[in-house]
């Protein structure tokens, strides 16, 4: 069986967020299924992966991404404004067409393309950027098409202030797609009730974790061993610094905890539009010398960085999946998740609160913190359950869905 | 002969409400959730009552009624009849009008449902006498035959039990122990052919407290001649069945839409049909038939699981731990704090509070048996570790007053107290609590 697979971005170590390591971790195990994956790109990147063909749209030569913007351009969970506010800053990204949806148009035209040229059997698309390019493909061959959504605009804008032209987008390539595969049925749920998609319509299929890719920094190693030589805990957030991810929640259980144990360090990994604002935020509240921001970790400096972590927690306010969790406990660090994710679906020896409930927040926090036994059990537990969420169980239940659709499917 | 020794158990624990950090030096209420979750006593209470203790108590009582030859056991632990007067006194009254029938039996067990056997000599010895002194005071009886938390034994148990003046325990007939050997008969305690001991009939217990519901078990539905003709075979090849089951398995566990109430209400004929059938207590049993062998239990066996032995309270880091600082403060709450204290303090020994903070199910993706009013074990664990910070406080707090008594004069008020907590400790010294 062979997949069409378009995708946003490139893998780890090219990629900048949760899409590109999803994409590879499926691409991967879909392979080991003895499923042939084409995995389709709008232009040309640096990208290793040898268990599928990767193809570019655009047929361009290899375009180097050098710096940590550029590879953010990239991402679909950036804003359109947030892209053209890069492009001005960089005129090296002069040979990017001039908006987020121009951008995504060019890939529908020249996925036209790909499709009559490539030999294949269904079509699999990774959300909204990808879904033009997913139902020109599938008008040009009459193959089925399978729309993957791994977060919404509803995720991204912390269920305020939707861009209508990227839910529309999100829709029709909903609707057009033959299967939908959503990560959680958090996230099914969504499309039910803002998308008006057919429950029956919607296949939940939960990301999973292999145990290479819980990788990560090296820089900050030193000053965090001596903040535990002094005997401070140090609490994590990885993620973007932005509103879906609760930077600003973790921030107030960070004031809460402080309060009670001042020997602890929060520690924010990540980039993002709310910056700025959580540093501020941070300053203003008396606690700035407690709140550490180390940046964008990745590979082994973030694996790192668990490790030495006693907790990590996502605070998100609208979380389709999320990795990071899963990433954590590899590592062996226990971990607080809020009840609006879709990874509290399939982790149970984790710590749960819904995301606005910062005094329970801060309450689990601090007992964890507190608590060597609660640690061990949540360790131990956490890295036997996350050996049994790998990838090759996602790409299962994909074959599955393919295999259905296909047999079902009448050409057109 | 066929005996049938039906027996339930009746329990309600103090479930802890979402204590928090931040409540700890503040707030002293540890048992007071109020709201829709299953957190709140009173409100399970009044569910379960209506559910089950009502109608189960009416249907049984008729039964008695109608068969003179009927016969129960009962065990209902201090801490659910401490919830029936507060909550319900009418369940209390009902309970009343089945043990006055002369006809219901019923068991000692420790006051707080408690693991204190693990831990503590003393304390188990106390928890038990103080759940005597409960059932004289309400049921004006005194029981001679003995139950552990969950049916838990072990051969140094028995001689505990003894040791206090009982006749007989209850345990689980496990064929590990029992080898080739029934449960339907009466055995002995390892070394002690004077110590009798009742082994519950798992297969049968079972297939009324859990399948009876079950629509794929093969013998579904099961009616009350089936199921009295599988317990007449016994006829001839042993001399009694031990019914044992928790008493909120009719109605509560299984709705009365599933049939329960009435397959109970025509057992009692059914088995009855059978001239050499017929119902005991628990005391009649031991008197009436002999031990045939003895049980040599060496290591912990529970009538939970499939595994029979106490991982579901004891299995995992958190569950150690939680009962590691309980009883670390045992000395402390008894040599410093008042009754209140104490009183908490025991509440915190139920063992249902290590069983919510149980992790074993996960491992096998299974979530079948597990029964909590918490989302998770380690929210269960963080609010109990909570409150045991407090009850921390709170010695401390004791201890600064008694220690400060010499130093400082005390003003009027603080004098009456602490001239009460004297009085009280001397009266401890000296009429202690047990009654054998």
């Amino acid at each position: 069986m062979k997949a069409l697979m378009f995708g946003w971005e490139g893998f780890p170590p090219y990629h900048s967020g949760g899409l590109g390591t999803a994409c590879m971790g499926l691409t991967r195990a879909l392979a080991n299924e003895g499923i042939q994956v084409t995995y389709v790109l709008p232009r040309r990147i640096p990208i290793r992966a040898p268990w599928c063909s990767v193809v570019f749209a655009d047929k361009r030569d290899a375009y180097e991404l050098a710096s940590e913007e550029l590879r953010r351009i990239q991402s679909p969970y950036i804003s359109s404004e947030e892209y053209s506010l890069l492009k001005e800053r960089y005129p090296e990204l002069s040979n990017f067409e001039n908006s987020l949806y121009e951008e995504v148009l060019r890939y529908a035209v020249l996925a036209r393309r790909v499709a009559l040229e490539e030999d294949f059997d269904i079509i699999h698309a990774h959300d909204w950027l990808t879904y033009l390019a997913g139902i020109e493909a599938k008008a040009v061959s009459g193959k089925p098409f399978v729309a993957h959504i791994h977060a919404t605009e509803f995720d991204r804008t912390g269920h305020g202030g939707v861009n209508q032209l990227v839910y529309n987008i999100e829709r029709a390539g909903l609707m057009a797609a033959d299967r939908v595969i959503a990560v959680s049925a958090y996230t099914k749920g969504i499309l039910v009730q803002h998308y008006g998609i057919p429950a029956d319509k919607i296949e939940v299929v939960h990301n999973g974790i292999d145990r290479d890719d819980a990788h990560i920094v090296q820089s900050n190693q030193e000053i965090m061993h001596k903040l535990k030589e002094r005997g401070n805990s140090i609490v994590l957030f990885v993620g973007r610094i932005t509103l879906q991810k609760g930077p600003d929640y973790f921030l107030r259980a960070a004031k809460k905890v402080l309060e009670h144990r001042p020997n602890t360090v929060f520690v924010v990994s990540g980039s993002g539009d709310m910056e700025r604002q959580v540093i501020q935020e941070a300053a203003y509240h008396g606690i700035g010398d407690k709140v550490l921001f180390v940046g964008f970790l990745r590979g082994q400096t973030l694996a790192n960085m668990f490790k030495m972590s006693d907790l990590v927690v996502m605070p998100s306010v609208s979380e389709p999946f999320g990795i990071v969790p899963l990433e954590a406990l590899s590592n062996g660090t226990p971990v607080l998740v809020s009840k609006q994710s879709g990874v509290s679906e399939v982790l149970r020896h984790a710590l749960k609160v819904d995301f606005w409930d910062t005094d329970e927040m801060a309450n689990q926090i601090i007992c964890l913190l507190n608590n060597p036994a609660l640690q061990e059990s949540m360790r131990s537990g956490g890295m036997r359950e996350v050996a049994g969420q790998v990838w090759q169980k996602a790409a299962g239940k994909c074959k599955c869905v393919y295999n259905k659709l296909i047999s079902a499917f009448e050409p057109v | 002969m066929s005996s049938v020794c039906l027996y339930f158990h009746v329990h309600q624990p103090h479930r802890v409400k979402n204590y928090r950090f931040f409540d700890i030096g503040h707030d002293r209420n540890y048992f007071n959730h109020q709201g829709e979750s299953d957190l709140d006593n009173g409100r399970v209470m009044h569910k379960v009552k209506d559910k089950c203790y009502l109608p189960a108590n009416q249907m049984w009582l008729e039964a008695l009624e109608r068969h003179p030859e009927l016969k129960l056991n009962f065990s209902i632990s201090g801490t659910a009849i401490d919830q029936f007067e507060a909550y319900a006194p009418e369940i209390l009254d009902s309970f009343k009008r089945l043990v006055d029938t002369g006809r219901v039996e019923l068991i000692s067990e420790t006051y707080y449902h408690s693991l204190a056997f693990l831990k503590s000599p003393r304390e188990f010895r106390e928890q038990i006498s103080l759940h005597r002194k409960k059932l004289r005071e309400h049921f004006g009886v005194s029981p001679t035959i003995f139950r552990n938390t969950e049916l838990i034994y072990r051969n140094d148990i028995a001689h505990e039990i003894a040791d206090l003046g009982y006749k007989a325990i209850l345990t689980e007939g496990w064929e590990h122990y029992l080898g080739w050997r029934s449960p339907n008969f009466v055995y002995h305690a390892k070394d002690n052919p004077d110590f009798k001991m009742l082994l519950k009939n798992y297969k049968l217990s079972d297939d009324t407290a859990f399948r009876f519901s079950e629509k794929g078990w093969a013998e579904y539905p099961l009616t009350a001649p089936k199921f009295a003709q599988w317990v007449s075979a016994v006829n001839g090849n042993g001399h009694l069945v031990n019914l044992f089951m928790d008493y909120e398995t009719i109605g509560e566990h299984h709705w009365a839409d599933t049939g329960i109430f009435d397959f109970w209400r025509t057992f009692p004929e059914e088995h009855l049909k059978h001239p050499d059938n017929d119902f005991v207590t628990a005391s009649e049993a031991i008197e009436r038939y002999d031990a045939v062998g003895e049980y040599d239990v060496p290591h912990y066996l529970s009538w939970a699981d499939v595994e029979r032995d106490i991982s579901a309270w004891m299995s995992n880091p958190i569950q150690h731990d939680a009962l590691r600082a309980l009883y670390d403060m045992e000395q402390d709450v008894r040599m410093y704090g008042d009754d209140n204290l104490l009183e908490d303090w025991r509440k915190l020994t139920t063992s249902d509070h290590f069983y919510y903070m149980c992790t074993k199910w996960f491992a096998d993706g299974d979530v079948h048996t597990y029964f909590s009013p918490y989302n998770t074990p380690y929210e269960a664990f963080i609010a109990y570790m909570n409150v045991i910070n407090d009850m921390q406080l709170r010695v401390e707090e004791a201890r600064e007053r008694c220690g400060s008594v010499a130093r400082e004069p005390l003003v009027p008020e603080e004098r009456l107290t602490f001239v009460e907590w004297w009085k009280e400790r001397l009266r401890k010294a000296f009429s202690p609590e047990y009654d054998y």
